[in-house]
């Protein structure tokens, strides 16, 4: 027996940065700080974007159906947390990606871009406006608080550096682990270690305190379903994962199922169904260009963007649910009625929840007009329904 | 009725000329959760070493190289509905194909239950 192809989160070498060269190259993976909290719980070490974090625990179909039924805890503290702050911060950000922050109330947040001048995507992210609560140490100006992916956070800094003015301030809070709890009884668990989180809505953050440390509580995640994100002191985080693990609706979750999970809601990951030669259009990210910058324009690629918002993309970011029970992976080709390669499946797998093989490719939008595409896998032809994403529907709360 | 093991992780039980093959325990807690098996068809004609069948998980898809040279006379089709009897039962119920065997000396290169043991335990 021998692997032919791993799926998305088993192989490191996926995780290359922008330019395509690999982050992690002769340097041996680093660790995390809750390294020995993953081992004890059983947890099964792989290297990915540059770390070693765990793929799975009891086993990914069982964890993906805990966190849908309950709640999971996924240490995601290989993501770069960063914060940018100074007079002029939102217009200088502005300049970088195409999310309207003048209207971001404090506490609020929203998904966005960094954009290359052609309007490709050089990372996805989260940014939140910060207000008078200072998690993160005293932030001059206009503030915000901004997480960003694992593989390409050292990229994402220096081209953060190179373009924004010396007025404006850039800290990588490295000392500060990320764990998310998800799942409908993430609230129900977290609430009774840290109350008051249970009155935050979706896409909206809080400080709070626990056992002394200083917590920055989102209600946001990657799972589709209700759950929070917490940014805490990295040497606060073995104690916090044992406290939340000690509510019975928690288990930990590795990042099998953070991924399988992700893909049933639709969600893109960078890397794999984003990248430089993919627009925000493309994408179907279509959300994250505000009302006012399409308006206004002046972001990265404004004028490609645009003109892609008005005559539609070559090629776009589908849903697709394969027939039979064979898994389409990462890779395999689109092809059309003569059999032409036309388009690259880009995160595919079985899905636990829908109990069929799902997949996200990118191909021309005339294809999916008689709503079935064939995929070529391995010289094997499959065919796939397009479907609407989420394939599970998100459960936030609003 | 003697079982015999290859270093990629799959078994064979010999039954006079008859062999059923299947891939290990260790293999299956490799692999994790199986969601797809694709069995060989009747009547393929197997070399030792060809690729004879494909096992998903959700993690990955690996190919099964066949032990033995030998002619297919059965797929388990019991994993076609039901892939995750490798997961439960991996060198019982969860056999992939069963062959009759061209040539007999091609087991001595294979290991036996104790150097398999033995083997895993390294890894």
């Amino acid at each position: 027996m021998s692997e032919l192809a791993p799926g998305t989160i088993a192989d490191p070498a996926h995780e290359l940065r922008a330019d395509g060269t690999d982050p992690v190259e002769d340097l041996p993976p680093q660790t995390l700080p809750l390294d020995a909290w993953h081992r004890a719980k059983g947890g099964r070490m792989v290297p990915f974007a540059g770390y070693v974090m765990p793929v799975q625990y009891e086993g990914i179909m069982a964890e993906h159906l805990w966190t849908r039924e309950s709640a999971g805890l996924f240490d995601v503290s290989h993501m770069g947390q960063l914060l940018i702050h100074g007079d002029g911060a939102v217009a200088a950000l502005e300049t970088l990606l195409p999310g309207d922050l003048r209207i971001l109330k404090p506490a609020k947040m929203r998904y966005s871009l960094l954009l290359d001048e052609n309007g490709g995507i050089l990372d996805d992210l989260m940014v939140t406006r910060l207000g008078d609560v200072q998690p993160f140490g005293e932030a001059a100006g206009e503030a915000f608080y901004m997480v960003v992916n694992g593989a390409t956070k050292y990229d994402d800094i220096g081209h953060l550096r190179e373009n924004l003015s010396d007025d404006i301030t850039l800290n990588h809070l490295d000392d500060r682990a990320l764990l998310a709890v998800q799942g409908p009884k993430a609230v129900d668990a977290l609430d009774r270690i840290v109350p008051g989180v249970a009155a935050l809505t979706f896409m909206t953050a809080g400080g709070f305190a626990w056992q002394g440390h200083a917590l920055w509580i989102s209600r946001s995640g990657y799972t589709g379903e209700d759950g929070f994100e917490i940014s805490l002191p990295e040497d606060a985080a073995t104690a916090f994962a044992d406290a939340i693990c000690a509510e019975p609706e928690v288990k930990p979750i590795g990042l099998g199922a953070r991924d399988s999970l992700r893909l049933e809601a639709g969600l893109p990951l960078y890397g794999h169904d984003l990248d430089p030669d993919t627009t925000p259009v493309a994408a179907d990210l279509g959300f994250a260009l505000s009302k006012r910058r399409r308006e206004e324009g002046g972001f990265p690629g404004a004028e490609r963007i645009l003109a892609e918002r008005r005559d539609g993309p070559a090629t776009r970011r589908f849903g697709l649910i394969v027939d039979g029970r064979q898994p389409v992976r990462e890779g395999a080709d689109v092809v059309d009625a003569d059999g032409n390669v036309v388009g690259r499946v880009t995160s595919g797998g079985f899905a636990p929840s829908v109990q069929q093989p799902i997949a996200m490719a990118y191909f021309p939008p005339a294809l999916a007009d008689t709503g079935v595409v064939t995929l070529v896998q391995r010289g094997k032809r499959h065919s796939a329904r397009v479907v609407p994403m989420p394939f599970v529907a998100h459960r936030y709360v609003r | 009725m003697s079982r015999y093991f290859t270093q990629e992780h799959e078994w064979i039980e010999i039954d006079g000329e008859i062999a059923t093959v299947g891939i290990t325990e260790y293999a299956q807690s490799q692999l994790g959760d199986i969601v797809f098996v694709d069995v060989p068809d009747e009547g393929r004609q197997l070399t030792k070493g060809d690729e004879a069948a494909v096992v998903e998980s959700v993690k990955a898809a690996s190919d099964v190289y066949s032990p033995a040279s030998g002619t297919v006379f059965e797929g388990n089709a019991a994993l076609v509905d039901n892939p995750a009897l490798v997961n439960e039962d991996p060198e019982g119920d969860g056999w992939f194909f069963k062959l009759t065997l061209r040539d007999a000396d091609e087991l001595d290169e294979l290991m036996d239950e104790d150097k398999y043991a033995a083997y895993v335990a390294k890894l």
